[in-house]
């Protein structure tokens, strides 16, 4: 029994907060009819994913998570929808009026699946730890066991900007 | 006062990435833009990242090893998102739509 006004129960209400952040964020942003508005719901869930883990131990993670997604891809995105000027709101729908209650059936399906296979199964904690997580052993196994990864998730990321940049610039005098 | 200890437990963070990997896969069905789709697939990644991360603190044996993980998957994410929104520009400027049922002859 943890007093609501210790910092265990304080915690915890900051965590629950976090939660319906998150779940609130995503919803808005698959659920708002205006592009901008969906944008915005998507930053809001990707700062409480970035609360959750900031509780995983990993503050390092926490804060790259508001850097690249918050800071960088949203406002890519952003960018993107003020370039290509759309109204989703005219809704000229042609497609079959099941597609939305199908989805909606097929994504409850999956979210009982997981959610059920994720508490029915037994975890196994490890035995032992070989060190504690912290930033100095990230960057450690980051240039060391990883490096080859790190060395090649660079060179896609450059390609892909490179190449992003060469599919918009094609035919843009047409 | 059971649901304030629900950060120590390995099922919240389970039950929560199942929950954004479910709602982008409604998502990226109901949509009917492009850019909306992008929204869904990267709820969709932030919830793997989540599962990557709860196993990587309850369960691993090295504690950094889902971190690099999730870092892996920003990079990843970063690309994708700057790649379709490329093909989302060259696509408005040859349709003036960026509307799913507007690139039908897309279809092969």
């Amino acid at each position: 029994m943890i007093s609501l006004f210790s910092v265990e129960g304080l915690s915890g209400l900051l965590f629950l907060a976090f939660i319906g952040v998150t779940l609130a964020g995503a919803l808005i942003a698959t659920s708002a009819r205006s592009l901008i508005r969906s944008v915005a719901g998507l930053a809001l869930c990707f700062l409480g994913v970035a609360g959750l883990y900031y509780y995983l131990n990993s503050p390092f993670v926490a804060l790259m998570q508001i850097l690249i997604y918050v800071g960088a891809i949203c406002v890519t995105i952003i960018f993107a929808v003020m370039l290509a000027e759309s109204s989703e709101l005219k809704q000229v729908t042609s497609r079959n009026g099941l597609v939305g209650p199908l989805a909606f059936l097929t994504s409850g399906i999956l979210v009982f699946g997981l959610a059920a296979l994720a508490l029915k199964t037994e975890w196994i904690p490890a035995p032992c730890l070989v060190n504690r997580g912290t930033v100095e052993d990230l960057g450690q196994s980051l240039l060391t066991t990883y490096s080859m990864s790190f060395e090649l998730i660079s060179v896609v990321l450059l390609v892909a900007v490179v190449g992003s940049l060469v599919l918009a610039r094609t035919g843009r005098d047409k | 006062m059971n649901i304030l200890v629900l950060s120590n437990s390995l099922h919240t963070y389970l039950v929560i990435g199942a929950l954004l990997f479910g709602i982008g896969c409604y998502g990226l069905v109901q949509r009917q833009t492009f850019i909306g789709m992008l929204i869904s697939a990267e709820l969709i990644l932030s919830g793997a990242s989540l599962n990557f991360m709860a196993f990587n603190r309850f369960l691993a044996p090295d504690p950094t090893v889902g971190q690099v993980f999730t870092l892996f998957i920003m990079a990843i994410a970063a690309a994708e998102a700057a790649i379709a929104l490329s093909i989302i520009i060259a696509v408005y400027r040859n349709y003036k739509s960026i509307d799913t049922e507007d690139v039908m002859d897309l279809k092969g």
